[in-house]
């Protein structure tokens, strides 16, 4: 018993350490961003690795996360008699919960393992060493543009996810199942609210940071060899995605 | 001059450097030998900063590299350029981009003068112009391994530190390699530590030899001093008898 607890308490002072050096490993690389010398090129590459690069797969997922929601919607509200209602239900639906989350959980699978990786054969390769004996520091050459694009990219893929979403949603419950067009958008216009978007902008925000900054730890933090890479990428894609649910709680009840 | 005092490193509880004490003069060719996973790696990252030690100084013209910390460290730095075991060439830039790096980040030069000096680099590697605008990936180990020193000699520093030149290369490509090694400081005189493990062919570059045993240097002196040395763990390690180094 007695070493179960010990085991815990190790457990959990580990998990706070960490929790801890991940914070000020976000707050070192956010400060670089206002220290010269300024890399907009960096900047660049990076927007396409993490955001254009990400785009196609948050294309398909938004398409048929928004059919679904309308034919999932459509059967639910015609039993009430409230199909005038989908275009509302599918909008608040992806803006204010989907297209966040499933935004970040896509970024998170397609560029939080690819930023692991990418930091972390630097690390084994020892190009992070190679940048500092350059007198580069590693930390703004490399980590700090990639949070600064999760911030810039991922709300913009949100908002393609929540437009696409919708488009999908029209696809099926107008074209497909009759609802009419002017009720699918009139009523989405009369629920949608600013707060509703703006909600989904900073949940947007908080996952963006979350996700590059768990997979720049990763990655940053990576040892033993290409079996330390391997165990950092899944890790990233794990811990992104359990704190992004998790800040979606804590972002929801904020919103609600 | 680079002075190493009294230089202690442990990881978890494992002494690895225990009491280091080494000159390497200034303009010479300093060569640290030992068998694989002494601390020969770890004793080149302490003079560059790249670990702080348990106890002891690094002193390079008199300052106490590890003191040093934030921009200072860096300046530090700009005086030095390594040359890792694997090259550590970036993986995302050509080769011309990797040579040109350190200028590009370091100084104000103009493009066609970047260029210029890339070039004259690579001439002096012995690699053509084509290679420039290869990927790392596309390299053999021996062209990677003149990239990067290439890229260590583009600024033209006071002091190069050798990671290994030449661990995985075949006989002829080691022996392209201390050559080029060779060749660079009779033109440039920088102050050169090079750790490695090939013997014989590292007495070719060396001024002076060193060697590193269980954490401490056991052996100081000029290429045929260590050939000549009395100590048995010299001798055996000279001729390859590594395990009687296993005690």
């Amino acid at each position: 018993m007695v070493h179960f607890i010990r085991r815990l308490g190790r457990w959990l002072l580990n998990w706070v350490q960490e929790a801890g050096s991940m914070l000020l490993f976000l707050l070192q690389g956010l400060a670089l961003a206002f220290v010269p010398p300024f890399r907009p090129r960096r900047l660049l590459q990076e927007i396409n690795l993490i955001g254009v690069k990400s785009t196609l797969i948050v294309l398909l997922t938004a398409a048929f996360t928004g059919m679904v929601l309308a034919l999932q919607g459509y059967y639910t509200l015609r039993k009430y008699g409230s199909e005038g209602a989908l275009g509302s239900a599918v909008a608040l639906s992806l803006i204010r919960e989907m297209g966040p989350v499933l935004t970040a959980l896509m970024v998170s699978a397609r560029a939080g393992s690819a930023v692991t990786a990418e930091i972390g054969i630097m690390r084994i390769t020892e190009q992070l060493d190679a940048l500092d004996t350059m007198a580069v520091n590693p930390m703004q050459y490399v980590v700090m543009p990639k949070l600064l694009a999760g911030l810039i990219a991922v709300p913009l893929l949100t908002a393609i996810f929540d437009v696409v979403g919708i488009l999908g949603g029209y696809l099926v419950g107008v074209v497909l199942l009759g609802v009419s067009s002017g009720s699918y958008f009139s009523g989405m216009v009369q629920s949608v609210v600013p707060l509703d978007i703006n909600g989904g902008i900073v949940k947007s925000l908080v996952f963006g940071l979350t996700i590059i900054m768990v997979a720049s730890y990763k990655g940053y933090h990576t040892e033993h060899g290409a079996e330390g890479v391997s165990r950092a990428t899944n890790q990233t894609v794990v811990l992104s995605a359990v704190l992004v649910l998790a800040w979606d709680y804590i972002l929801t009840s904020f919103f609600m | 001059m680079i002075r190493i005092i009294d230089l202690h490193k442990s990881f978890n509880g494992q002494a690895v450097l225990d009491g280091i004490h080494l000159e390497m003069p200034t303009g010479k060719i300093t060569v640290v030998i030992g068998k694989s996973g002494v601390g020969k790696s770890v004793l080149l990252k302490h003079i560059i900063g790249l670990l702080k030690p348990d106890k002891g100084q690094v002193l390079i013209d008199g300052v106490d590299v590890t003191q040093l910390r934030g921009r200072k460290l860096q300046e530090m730095r700009r005086r030095f350029a390594v040359l890792f075991q694997g090259g550590a060439l970036f993986d995302s830039l050509n080769v011309f981009e990797n040579v040109a790096f350190p200028l590009r980040e370091k100084t104000s030069l103009p493009e066609g003068e970047i260029a210029r000096r890339v070039h004259e680099r690579l001439d002096q590697m012995n690699l053509s112009p084509e290679v420039a605008y290869k990927f790392p990936d596309e390299l053999s180990g021996g062209m990677k391994k003149r990239v990067a020193l290439a890229r260590a000699m583009i600024q033209e520093p006071e002091i190069i530190l050798f990671d290994e030149p030449v661990t995985g290369l075949d006989p002829p490509m080691s022996n392209t390699v201390f050559h080029l090694i060779n060749k660079t400081h009779a033109a440039s005189s920088y102050t050169a530590l090079v750790v490695a493990h090939d013997l014989p062919e590292v007495f070719q570059v060396a001024d002076y030899v060193a060697m590193l045993h269980q954490g401490r240097i056991i052996a100081y002196g000029s290429p045929e001093e260590i050939q000549q040395h009395q100590d048995p763990k010299v001798q055996s390690f000279i001729k390859g008898e590594v395990d009687f180094l296993e005690d």
